[in-house]
């Protein structure tokens, strides 16, 4: 019984984490039409960054400056997002396909430093000991891990709130108009690109904060963790959910993770241990397959469907001609 | 402006007055709409210069122009197909306060008051097109005539001081037309100048003063209905010319 139950909660604490990438992604993407392949860079970027910073001591890279949870965090954030910048204002300028390889690049190019950049990294074998908030108070594992989805959950929430109501507001209504038709947009005074770099650049933040409590819930990151697929995971999330829709981004990425996990143990299960590698293949393959059976059925995600962007309430029509 | 090898619009040259609705006309593949989209930032133009209120604009990006008070339609309506037709009215005032990305978390009750300030205008345009019962309805959904409402409502809703519309009555109907022509006289009485491009002669000959005939790129002349419609050039060039576009 508490198997299941911690089972669960661990469950939960990753699926919130991804829920929190694909809020991110949404907004870039649903909400603004932006293609970033490279989630998973940014997610690294938000891992490291809080690895490095609130981390004790030790041997062979840098370290030891122990910043306590919250500070780590938000200089996460602030990190993505500085990268987010350093990607997005060349790109975002030029025709769409740039920002796809720029972001094909980073993602690459972060895998590299993590994995050769030993001094800052620890290179493959990565970073340990990453602490955990409030861990001294607890004494059981699945008691601390209770609380840590509380509080990510609660961050989530917060997320979910915050991004609803600025995609609702008249800055998302821009942001929607200029995804429309942006030569429109531009004919009625909004220029595209300032509010691009924004989408981008927030969520990106999304994603980098999602890398800094990853970081810190698994206490050990290293390049491994941050493969290509991920990226993929959190597209497959948005589109099966709903690109466009908030709720959307979240349940599909309960659905989702539930999918790859419970695929993952039946992998284990039937295949003979020496396909067991090729295990995460049939994931990607079966992942693949749910994609295309909803793009096939529910072009628009499972949520797919949106709201009308008035700020002041529901919109008022105007009766008698 | 030069396409390549192509001179679209070609040693144009004409100065508009304050307060007038200003006809275009010249057959298809005259440069016309090239014409708009250099007036209006979409192309910057290869030689020339264009003035607005004694202030160079060539080369502005289309934003900037829109903020200096000059808005456009489009010849085929480009509405934000998405989104609603009081969404679309609502994107276009400029320098919303809720545009920036922080005012909506620290300034929310500026950002409602302004919001619902211009909700109360949208409507009252869209009442004004006769666009008031599909308010919420995207776009999309739509005839064309109404589409080319929704483009005028927007441009309205920034308060210009003049209007470029392209072929305003193209594939409206009749009784949508007359309405349109009512809207943009009305409008023109309450101070607004208009720059016009017209393929109804009814409407131009009626509507604008002065006409201006464009044909190959080039301004062939430049008077009011009477002058133009006695020129033997104007019908010269919408009869034989070259028998070259469709556009
Ligand atoms: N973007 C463009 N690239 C190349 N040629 C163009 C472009 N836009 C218009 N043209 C050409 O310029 C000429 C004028 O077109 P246009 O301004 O659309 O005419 P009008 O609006 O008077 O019918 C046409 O020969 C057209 O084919
Ligand atoms: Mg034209």
């Amino acid at each position: 019984m508490t198997g299941i139950v911690s089972y669960l909660v661990f469950f939960s604490i990753l699926a919130s984490i991804y829920s929190l990438m694909s809020l991110g992604l949404n907004l870039q993407w649903g909400y603004t039409g932006l293609f970033n392949i490279g989630v998973v860079g940014f997610f690294a970027v938000g891992a490291y960054t809080f690895a490095i910073l609130a981390s004790p001591p030790a041997a062979g890279h840098i370290g030891g400056f122990n910043w306590p949870f919250l500070a780590a965090l938000i200089a996460a954030m602030i990190a993505t997002g500085i990268v987010a910048l350093i990607v997005g204002i060349p790109t975002l300028r030029l025709r769409e396909d740039y920002l796809a390889i720029a972001t094909i690049g980073i993602g690459a190019t972060i895998q590299l430093i993590a994995n050769n950049m030993n001094w800052l990294t620890g290179g493959p074998n990565g970073i340990y000991n990453i602490p955990q908030p409030l861990s001294a108070y607890f004494s059981s594992n699945l008691g601390y891990n209770v609380f840590f989805l509380v509080m990510i959950v609660v961050i989530l929430l917060l997320a979910y709130w915050s991004l609803e109501r600025i995609v609702h507001s008249p800055w998302g209504r821009v942001l929607m108009a200029i995804r429309e038709d942006e030569t429109a947009a531009s004919s009625v005074g909004k220029s595209g690109f300032s509010y691009r770099l924004q989408s981008f650049v927030i969520g990106s933040i999304l994603m980098g904060l999602a890398g800094a409590l990853y970081a810190s819930f698994i206490k050990y990151i290293s390049p491994t963790l941050f493969m290509p697929v991920l990226t993929f995971q959190v597209w497959a999330m948005l589109i099966v959910g709903g690109s466009g829709n908030n709720r959307g981004a979240i349940l599909g990425s309960v659905l989702v993770w539930a999918l790859w996990t419970m695929s993952g143990s039946v992998v284990q299960a039937i295949l003979p241990s020496t396909l067991q590698v090729k295990g995460g293949a049939f994931q990607i393959i079966l992942i693949g397959l749910v994609l295309m059976l909803v793009l096939l059925f529910r072009p628009r995600g499972i949520m797919g469907s949106r709201k009308a962007v008035v700020f002041a309430g529901e919109s008022k029509t105007v009766s008698g001609e | 402006m030069r396409f390549g090898g192509l001179k679209a619009v070609d040693d144009v040259s004409f100065k508009i007055r304050e307060h007038t609705i200003t006809g275009l006309i010249g057959p298809n593949g005259a440069g016309k709409t090239t014409l708009f989209n250099s007036i209006a930032g979409v192309y910057t133009p290869t030689a020339g210069q264009i003035l607005f209120k004694g202030e160079r604009i060539d080369g502005l990006p289309p934003h900037r122009i829109f903020h200096k008070g000059l808005v456009r339609t489009f010849q085929i309506p480009r509405p934000f197909p998405e989104m609603t037709v009081l969404e679309n009215l609502l994107v276009v005032p400029p320098s919303q306060c809720g545009e920036s990305f922080w005012n909506n978390w620290f300034q929310p009750a500026r950002v409602r008051e302004e919001e619902e300030r211009n909700h109360d205008k949208a409507c009252e345009i869209a009442k004004f097109l006769n666009l008031g019962h599909v308010l919420d309805l995207p776009c999309k959904n739509l005839s064309g005539g109404q589409q080319k409402l929704v483009e005028i409502g927007r441009a309205l809703m920034a308060d210009p001081s003049m209007i470029l519309l392209d072929e305003p009555g193209a594939g409206v109907n009749p009784s949508l037309l007359a309405e349109i022509i009512d809207r943009i006289s009305e409008l023109h009485e309450r101070g607004i100048t208009f720059l016009l491009i017209e393929h109804n002669m009814d409407m131009v000959l009626n509507l604008c003063d002065p006409i201006l005939v464009m044909a190959n790129g080039r301004l062939l002349m430049e008077g009011d209905a009477q002058a133009v419609r006695s020129d033997p050039r104007v019908l010269d060039a919408y009869l034989g010319g070259e028998p070259e576009a469709t556009s």
